[in-house]
């Protein structure tokens, strides 16, 4: 350590000061509030009829939006890596599109395409189909917004793994699928399973764009974000706060996902190390990869 | 990761490869992602422009120049430069502290950084307003002020400026340092002269990639900034406001403006990284920037 001990003991404080106000202790006062009076209050809260629902519906957007992206992501990312195309950079362009995007605009785009007035609405309510305001309009935002993971994802770690084993397949004779079962997509699995984790972190806590499409309707058409936000408005604090802890539990667990897929993704050779131990792992070798 | 070139073209065409959709698979598998973009993010956005622009530019220029929403779009931007210049300074420390320092519990700080981006925005808000909220145990009520607005986006912005500039100090040379020590120069010298030029690459991308999501933000601010228009209203909250009382096409056309903002700095940030992005790896920075951008789950929430 170059850096004299005071100046390292200033930056120290300053570092962990400003993580503590600002992190730590927002986080930590807000699991002492929702077990101020002890497990009670926030397992009934959580298990009123619509926080159930909100629960229920969250996972019903996982459960379509992360597959469709996933599906899409690694196919888009195949024909990126693997197919020189003219139009791969404008499509290129087009994925980023939604991190560009805020989401309340996301959801207004979606309520101009699908709303009575709308450019589909009107057709589609003729035949009996309602968009905005039901769960196909929610799971529409919760499916742009989180568009983007599974191909970025991808992306990097089917370009450092190279062609030559997939060729040697096919030189042996498997046909297409097989070369991608076998050999592709086992290589790839932990950058797609990154990219996944990704998706369901978003899916789950999606806000802005689900709340101008939803409605709100408690019971029908709230997520648990937006069954948050209304107890909150209500003063039902005790409901708020469970919902929170239950939405921060989640995103602990994605965290430590994060930390071990982001690992075992760079070992695979993919994403470059910024986070998670491998990041610490290669501050002091620099040589170990 | 040493052993591959820094800059990864795209695969050389294939030489007898088979891979799933040749031929006319990868023509479908084409049609197939064209129709998916354009259903689920190109027709939308076509509306959003069509509908700002359904009473004339005229209209549009009087929607976005009202005096609520120009407020709006003031607020949003004060708020938004004054974070990000805090993210440049503390985003540089904790990066620094985790690099350079050690201490017990390293890893667990370290995995800490990311915590804005995978917790959920509304949650990020009702955390902040325990503790900062009219039942403050410690006596500080900033609900409802500009104050909260700044408070919460550093709280969703927090990791942009660390992350980028973590893996740039991690690569930097530490013999230039050694040899400025050596030679007499004092640890602030070694700082100005060194260590910041060779980091204000990635400080620049970390504050263009918070500035862009700190512009969009909406689901950490509703529930701390009480949204009281010209007061504490930024531009996506007057969105929303706008779409309920009726005023679509108003709602729009600051929508176009909000998007053509943050569109010019992604551009500007990849440009940059590009040209940024010197010496024997000129991939680093380039993929550091989007590795961020895809884990801050993109902009807002």
């Amino acid at each position: 350590m170059t850096t004299r001990t005071p100046a390292r003991w200033g930056l120290r404080t300053l570092a962990f000061g400003y993580l503590g106000l600002l992190l730590l202790a927002p986080v930590a006062m807000i699991f002492y509030k929702t077990f101020e009076h002890g497990l009670g209050p926030p397992i009934d809260a959580m298990t009123s009829p619509d926080a159930l629902h909100a629960i229920w519906l969250t996972l019903l957007m996982v459960a379509v939006a992360v597959p469709l992206n996933t599906i899409f992501g690694v196919g888009c990312a195949l024909l990126l890596v693997r197919h020189k195309w003219k139009g791969n950079a404008v499509i290129d362009g087009i994925i980023n599109l939604p991190f560009a995007i805020s989401p309340i605009v996301i959801g207004l785009s979606l309520f101009l395409l699908y709303g009575n007035e709308g450019w589909f609405g009107p057709t589609l309510a003729e035949w009996g189909i309602t968009v905005l305001f039901s769960t196909p309009g929610m799971i529409l935002a919760s499916v742009f917004v989180s568009l983007p993971f599974v191909v970025r994802e991808t992306v990097p770690v089917l370009q450092e793994i190279g062609t030559e084993q997939e060729q040697a397949a096919s030189t042996l004779g498997a046909n297409g699928w097989q070369t991608f079962w076998r050999i592709t997509l086992p290589a790839i699995r932990w950058g797609v399973a990154y990219g996944v984790v990704l998706t369901t972190a978003r899916v789950l806590g999606e806000f802005g764009a689900v709340t101008i499409v939803s409605g709100s309707i408690s019971g029908q058409t709230e997520t648990l974000p937006l069954f948050v936000a209304k107890a909150f408005e209500q003063f039902n604090e005790e409901a708020a706060y469970a919902g929170a802890i239950v939405l921060a539990l989640l995103a602990l667990t994605t965290l430590l996902l994060m930390s071990v897929g982001g690992r075992k993704a760079k070992a695979q050779g993919g994403p470059i190390p910024i986070t998670g131990d491998a990041a610490i792992s290669t501050s002091n070798a620099k040589e170990d990869s | 990761m040493e052993g591959h070139p820094a800059t990864f073209p795209t695969t050389p065409p294939r030489a007898g490869i088979r891979l799933p959709g040749v031929g006319v698979g990868v023509g479908l598998g084409r049609g197939m992602v064209v129709l998916y973009l354009s259903l689920m993010v190109m027709l939308p956005l076509a509306a959003v422009l069509d509908e700002s622009l359904s009473g004339g530019l005229g209209a549009f220029w009087d929607s976005v120049t009202g005096s609520e929403s120009m407020a709006a779009l003031k607020l949003t931007v004060i708020c938004s430069l004054i974070v990000v210049a805090i993210n440049a300074f503390f985003g540089t420390i904790i990066a620094w502290v985790l690099v350079r320092d050690e201490f017990p519990g390293k890893g667990a700080v370290n995995a800490l950084i990311d915590l804005p981006f995978a917790l959920p925005t509304i949650v990020a808000g009702l955390t902040l307003l325990t503790l900062y909220g009219s039942d403050s145990p410690i006596g500080l009520d900033i609900a409802f002020t500009r104050v909260a607005i700044v408070f919460a986006l550093c709280f969703v912005t927090l990791p942009f400026v660390t992350r980028a500039v973590q893996p740039l100090l991690m690569e930097m040379d530490r013999e230039m340092e050694e040899a400025a020590t050596s030679l007499g120069a004092g640890g602030f010298t070694v700082f100005r002269r060194i260590i910041f030029p060779n980091l204000l690459p990635g400080i620049l991308a970390g504050v263009l990639l918070a500035f862009a999501r700190a512009l969009g933000e909406y689901g950490s601010l509703i529930l701390i900034s009480g949204n009281i228009p010209f007061k504490t209203e930024v531009s996506s909250v007057f969105i929303r406001s706008q779409i309920e009382s009726g005023n679509v096409s108003g709602a729009a056309a600051v929508s176009v403006v909000l998007l053509a903002i943050s569109l010019a700095l992604l551009v500007a940030v990849s440009l940059f990284a590009r040209v940024g992005a010197h010496g024997e790896e000129p991939g680093v920075l380039p993929r550091i920037v989007k590795r961020i951008a895809n884990r801050s789950g993109g902009i807002g929430g």
